[in-house]
């Protein structure tokens, strides 16, 4: 009984304490870079796109709104032909950027993205694809990986040895 | 001052109606306050206007009545709550004069309106077609028998003090001491049965939103919904009235005009309720129904034993 | 069986097999990569260790390779021995020292067995510093692609290559950690089965090429069982498709039928179903008109008092076109096949239904153990059918290796017991085959003497059986050495078929089976079939083709169901029969000349967007499924054809085992669509399928409905079972920890053995006679002056119809030619090969350039089947060749 009537009490004291709410959007709140919003595609250091598309983030993706094509320049570079990310779908989980090899697919602090047409939250790559690297300076998958690209022959990826004389037959 | 009735009628009608929709209002603030929130803040100022939007939702959502409901009650119901309580507010002294019908047997009346409303609750449940609403309905049901009695019994202490079952001589009757200092007992009595008879937490078993969906009113949309809504609002209204007439003197009270003390009173119960739904966890049905029975209508009848004896002594 | 002791627990194993074998057939994970159940052990990855134990008291145990170690009776192993797991993480870890780090980019991604063993044994992290071992690829055609950096050096690709597909031109090249695995220098793999080393190849050094250009995913592809159609082996295939546009096919195990292997023609002929020649949109007139508008058409000109006449086809379903002889009644249904084809056709069902002889599964190919050819290239018409008929000569020789009692899983000491020896197999074709390596005798001649030949050896077997008139001394005596090596054989075979369009070829055959059979063997008599579906025309029985062109006229309206009548008829008899007729309705899936032809154009879904049924060389009727619904306006032939109380494909299955009942048996290929598992159908999507809100979001952001498939078991999404449903309905292999094509072992019964829930398909013919002789035997070829006998001459790539629509395949379709042995070319006064030869083929003269087969017959020519002006023709047939001067 003076439990209920204890409760009560500090309930109401609570009408002299400070109010936690912030007063979206009139004051912004500071929102960490890890945060995660709005889904991008960054490029390499390169100026190249990252995607390979590989679809792992796709695979990964608990409620499937990510769709991709993969497809091939002339010189081997694998990329996506189209790549579509529905946000309206989306919800937000980053299990597409722990999924991505390459930090192409990456989250960012930005959330405001309402919109009164929910057809306008199918983002395609035009809308994904920024100019940068992002949050991941620096790394550039084609430099690591054992594929031949345009400017970068058979064994000149990182820790690569010169392509093997197939003719050798001295051990 | 004798005012005419019908100006009285309109005049509760109105004060009554826009304060239940005001209350929602008053409820989501004082609730966002004692949890550190804000509330509505955004339509007008203050978020007053909230209400007004809201209203204009609720007057243009579809009004849906679902095929396997019983339509004709399910029409019926909601109607029934407003009619009971409104009804109610007729017997209810406002101030001096101001009040529908001065009737003699005015408490008689209040209890037997209350105890009516809840046909609304039980029939708006079964015609739903719904278990969840069934549930909701069976539990109203328990409930307002069990806590009916007990409410009827802590008012007959004031009854037997004022000698009387007119509201507006049992107000008279407490121009020099307020029921509540020597009725406190009573008066604690019907502030909980009226927390039950209005429904509201700890005890609105039979809309349990955790449980029940929304109980008795789950297949409700629009405007009935609506008056399943407003109609709870006045019942508070109702409730916190009751209590102001009976244990603190209605209009009774210095300086100010006896309307604003009225109002103050009233204010005061209402705030109160919204307290108690800030800071208390709904009840286990059993935990219910044991403390009306075992505890609260034994309590009642002690009272109204020793207020008996009392008033017998004094002759 | 005897009892052997895995980590503490007794099993129950089989001795003749090797440790890995029964620890995968009992369902344990053990890594492993130069193993194959096809290949058997060479012990080269040391993949596989495990810990074997002297006997119960015995704890220290030593390490030995699971595939080299027979599972003798109460041998006592650990595969969770620390030393065993650490060992096997040492060794894919030095496995994976020089693996470039690229799975993101490799088609094999996903369903790699490198990932997935490498993932089993836990090696997670590259400790080594050294720099990685770099290759160059090399361009192998458009079939395969080639990415050397990825090779684990499992030797797998040479020993299927060179061993098991008798390839020459794919080889292990330079020396200790820099052996390198492709060819001489760059150039198409010349192997008929070298798309299987896409599957053969435990990591990404071989992928599909097709595949790349639309690349998916494993898990995003949506897969479906399927029965390959481009010749009439009918192995079973899965094929894979996404945002409707089919992806790929690879194989599907049937322990029965196609075992572990395709074909390069069924593996890359799915594009003609991308093909921007299909037909999408039916058409009255000309003008695209709307489908519901197509069936009002349809019903109309069906139902008017015109006579219709049916003309079915031998690649259309068994479903289709039983739809069209309900239509127009059995009297005015013909097979889409000239008489001469039909007569072939019919004949070798009558010689399989009433002779002793049975028809043979591929698995029974493989393990005969002498084998006649009379009159085909197999590798051409049947290729399947060639890489098992290469495995048979291996059995002979096999059974020194049983007698030294070396355990025949132990691939590199057989083959060492084995050296060079083959067992007896004999090939009469007209020109060299790509069987003749292995042949003992091969016997080059026109069909008429090809035919002497079996007839000879008929004799030479069975005294009762007809003579051959006038035989040569020197074919006599091949003959009896043919007939003295089959008779001793346990298993025998004969092979035959349509491809000389000789009737005496494939009647001698029967003669040389039946002898066989009264000698005392049961042999088997393998008889190819032009398409996949001829035998199930046959058996659902037709008229011949040219018996429709007197039926046509005014007052006729022709329906011809997925067929094109100019690769059937001549151009004038083609166009009489649909010329005079008063409507022509077509029912096709890519344009042709008769679609070109039809007042009436229906599209009718491919093999992949539809359900149904064929029937194949073996008599074995395999149901296929669609993997994807068809788009908006196409539907299947039997649907356009349906009688109104037809709802679904079990409906026409039942009236056609009802009203056929030869066919009887076709309702129990597949389970029929009512059929659960455990209450759910069978899900063609895996379950990590992705994209589902994303994949249509550009049209509308709105989700479709997923579509429904009334005719089958199986789901098109997801949705559904996670369980081995039967074997006619597996959708795709995949087991948790298997993502690869490997993961079959899990499906299996036994590794090796049929699927754990039974091998698609039921044998419709059964052998049930005694069979006659046949006593036409053709006098002996005599040549011509200045006119040459022209045969057909089959190519795998350019013969078949449909195939020749996949971009990859017609990249290597045959070009046009005029064969001629080099003393006939001499005699024409041709210097060099590749000048111009005039012919008349299909009522005009045409130029083709001279190609010299020193092996043709003196007097035979040969051009290659499926020249488009010489479709019609009746072959063989005699022709003036002149040079062009």
């Amino acid at each position: 009984m003076l439990s209920v009537i204890r409760t009560i009490w500090n309930v109401f004291l609570h009408s002299f304490r400070r109010r936690v709410t912030i007063q979206y959007p009139d004051e912004k709140p500071y929102l960490t870079p890890r945060t995660r919003g709005r889904i991008i595609l960054s490029r390499d250091p390169d100026g190249g796109e990252r995607c390979v598309a590989c679809h792992l983030c796709s695979a990964v993706c608990p409620v499937d709104c990510i769709a991709l094509q993969a497809t091939e320049d002339e010189n081997g570079r694998r990329y996506p032909e189209f790549f579509r990310i529905n946000f309206s779908r989306c919800i937000f989980c980053g299990l597409c950027e722990d999924a991505c090899p390459t930090y192409a697919i990456q989250l960012t602090p930005d959330f405001e993205m309402s919109e009164h047409n929910r057809q306008n939250l199918v983002y395609e790559k035009q809308d994904l694809l920024i100019s940068g690297p992002g949050k991941y300076t620096g790394y550039n998958f084609w430099r690591v990986s054992g594929v031949q690209i345009e400017g970068k022959d058979k064994g000149e990826a990182e820790n690569e040895a010169p392509p093997t004389d197939v003719y050798r037959l001295t051990p | 001052m004798i005012s005419h009735p019908i100006a009285s009628i309109i005049g509760i009608l109105i004060v009554a109606l826009s304060l239940s929709a005001f209350l929602i209002w008053v409820e989501r603030r004082l609730l966002a306050l004692w949890q550190d929130r804000y509330g509505p803040n955004r339509v007008g100022p203050f978020g007053l206007l909230q209400v007004l939007a809201d209203m204009i939702k609720i007057f243009t959502k579809e009004d849906w009545i679902p095929p396997f409901a019983d339509k004709p009650v399910f029409v019926i119901a909601p109607a029934i709550i407003m009619v009971t309580v409104l009804m109610s507010f007729a017997v209810l002294p406002v101030a001096p004069g101001i009040i529908v019908s001065d009737l003699n047997i005015g408490l008689l009346f209040f209890l037997g309106m209350s105890s009516l409303g809840v046909y609304s609750i039980v029939l708006a449940g079964w015609a739903s077609g719904n278990k969840y609403s069934l549930l909701g309905g069976l539990r109203a049901a328990a409930q307002m028998i069990s806590y009916e009695v007990f409410m009827g019994l802590s008012l007959m202490g004031v009854v037997l003090l004022a000698g009387t079952f007119n509201l507006t001589r049992i107000v008279e009757a407490q121009r020099g001491l307020w029921y509540v200092v020597p009725q406190f007992l009573g008066f604690v009595l019907f502030l909980i049965a009226g927390v039950a008879e209005a429904r509201r937490l700890p005890f609105d078993l039979p809309e349990a939103e955790a449980e029940l969906v929304a109980g008795f009113h789950s297949e409700y949309s629009g405007m009935k919904f609506g008056m399943f809504f407003v109609g709870e609002y006045l019942g508070i209204t109702l409730i916190s009235s009751m209590i102001a007439v009976l244990f603190l003197g209605g209009w009774n009270g210095p300086w100010l005009p006896p309307l604003a003390w009225f109002l103050i009173k009233v204010f005061a119960f209402l705030c109160f309720f919204i307290l108690l739904r800030a800071s208390l966890p709904r009840l286990r049905f059993d935990q219910l129904m044991s403390l009306g029975w075992k505890v609260m209508f034994p309590l009642a009848l002690a009272n109204l034993l020793v207020t008996g004896a009392i008033v017998l002594a004094k002759k | 069986m005897g009892t052997i002791y895995i980590d503490g627990k007794p099993y129950e194993a089989d001795p003749q097999n090797n440790l890995l074998h029964v620890c995968l057939s009992l369902g344990f994970d053990l890594p492993y990569f130069c193993w194959h159940p096809a290949l058997n052990s060479v012990g080269a990855c040391r993949q596989c260790a495990i810990k074997q134990f002297k006997g119960e008291q015995d704890k220290k145990g030593k390490l030995v390779m699971a595939c080299m170690t027979p599972a003798s009776p109460d041998t006592r192993i650990s595969l969770l021995d620390p030393d065993a797991v650490a060992f096997r993480a040492g060794i894919i870890e030095g496995m994976m020292l020089s693996h470039p780090h690229d799975c993101p980019v490799c088609d094999e991604g996903g369903e790699c067995h490198l990932q997935d063993m490498t993932v089993m044994t836990g090696h997670d992290y590259r400790r080594a510093e050294f720099q990685k071992r770099t290759f160059r690829n090399q361009d192998l055609g458009p079939f395969l692609n080639h990415e050397m950096n990825r090779c684990i050096q499992c030797y797998r690709c040479v020993r299927f290559y060179r061993q098991y597909a008798g390839g020459k031109d794919l080889n292990a090249f330079s020396i200790n950690n820099t052996v390198y695995f492709g060819r001489n220098e760059d150039g198409v793999l010349e192997n008929e089965f070298a798309g299987n080393l896409v599957e053969v190849c435990p990591t990404g050094v071989f992928t599909d090429r097709t595949l790349k250009q639309h690349y998916t995913r494993k898990w995003d592809l949506r897969m479906a069982p399927s029965v390959c159609g481009h010749c009439g082996v009918g192995c079973n295939v899965t094929l894979g498709e996404r945002y409707s546009l089919l992806r790929r096919v690879v194989n599907r195990f049937n322990s029965e039928v196609n075992g572990y292997f395709l074909c390069d023609r069924g593996r890359f002929a799915y594009e003609f179903v991308n093909s921007p020649n299909r037909i999408r949109t039916p058409q009255l007139d000309g003008e695209a008109i709307s489908g519901e508008a197509a069936e009002w058409e349809f019903q109309n000109l069906t139902s008017s008092r015109d006579r219709l006449i049916g003309i079915g086809s031998p690649r259309a379903s068994l479903e289709a076109n039983f739809a069209l002889r309900q239509l127009v009644g059995a009297d005015r249904f013909f097979a889409g096949v000239e008489s001469k084809e039909w007569t072939l056709i019919t004949t070798m069902i009558d010689i399989l239904k009433r002779g002793p002889a049975r028809s043979p599964a591929l698995n029974e190919i493989e393990h005969s153990d002498a084998v006649l050819i009379l009159g085909e290239d197999v590798t051409n018409s049947a290729p399947r059918m060639a890489l098992s008929l290469r495995q048979s000569v291996r059995q002979q020789p096999m059974e020194i290796a049983k007698k030294l009692q070396v355990p025949l899983w132990m691939d590199d000491a057989v083959r060492e017991v084995v050296q060079d020896q083959r067992g007896p197999f004999f090939i009469s074709a007209p020109f060299a085959t790509r069987l003749d390596d292995i042949a003992a005798i091969t016997y080059r001649a026109a069909p008429d003497d090809a035919a002497r030949l079996g007839f000879a050896v008929a004799h030479e077997i069975d005294a009762n059986a007809p003579p051959v008139p006038g035989l040569h001394e020197k074919m006599r005596a091949m003959a009896r050495v043919i007939a003295d090596a089959l008779k001793k054989a346990k298993r025998p075979l004969v092979v035959s078929g349509p491809s000389c369009r000789s009737l005496a070829v494939v009647e001698s055959a029967a003669n040389v089976a039946k002898a066989l059979c009264g000698f005392s063997q049961p042999a088997m008599l393998g008889l190819l079939t032009p398409e996949c579906n001829s035998f199930g025309l046959a058996l659902l029985g037709a008229h011949a083709l040219d018996e429709a062109v007197a039926l046509t006229g005014k007052d006729a309206t022709v329906i011809v169901l997925e067929n094109d009548l100019y690769r059937r008829l001549p151009l004038e008899k083609a166009d009489a029969l649909l010329g005079s007729a008063a409507r022509v309705i077509v029912l096709e899936h890519l344009s042709n000349t008769t679609s070109a032809r039809a007042s009436l154009l229906l599209p009718a879904a491919t093999i992949a967007e539809s359900d149904g049924t064929l029937v194949s060389n073996e008599g074995r009727a395999q149901r296929y499924f669609s993997v994807f619904p068809h788009q908006a306006e196409v539907r299947e032939s039997w649907r356009w054809l349906r009688k109104p109380q037809w709802s679904s494909l079990d409906d026409v299955l039942s009236d056609l085992a009802k009203e056929v009942p030869q066919l009887a048996a076709v309702v129990n290929a597949a389970p029929s669509s009512k059929f659960r598992v455990d209450g759910a159908k069978v899900p063609r999507e895996p379950h990590r399928a992705s994209g589902r809100t994303a994949m249509t979001a550009n049209l509308t952001v709105v989700e479709p409905k997923p579509p429904v498939d009334p005719d089958s078991a199986l789901s098109y999404t997801m949705e559904g079972a996670p369980l081995q449903p039967p074997g006619a309905l597996q959708p795709f292999f995949w087991s948790p920890g298997w993502n690869s094509i490997q993961s079959v072992n899990k499906f299996q019964s036994e590794i090796g053995a049929s699927l754990r829930t039974g091998d698609p398909g039921v044998r419709l013919i059964k052998p049930s006679g005694k069979g006659e002789y046949f006593t036409q035997i053709p006098s002996h070829f005599v040549r011509r002056e200045r006119e040459w006998l022209v045969i057909p001459i089959e190519h795998i790539f350019g013969t078949e119809e449909l195939s020749q629509h996949a971009p990859a395949i017609a990249t290597l379709a045959f070009k046009p030619y005029l064969a001629l042995n080099a003393s006939d070319a001499g005699s024409l006064g041709l210097a060099n090969e590749g000048e111009e030869l005039e012919i008349e083929l299909g009522g005009a003269k045409h130029r083709l350039p001279a190609k010299i087969l020193p092996d043709l017959p003196a007097g035979v020519a040969g051009i290659p089947n499926g020249l488009d002006f010489a479709f019609g023709e009746v072959f063989p047939t005699w022709r003036r060749i002149e040079r062009v001067s």
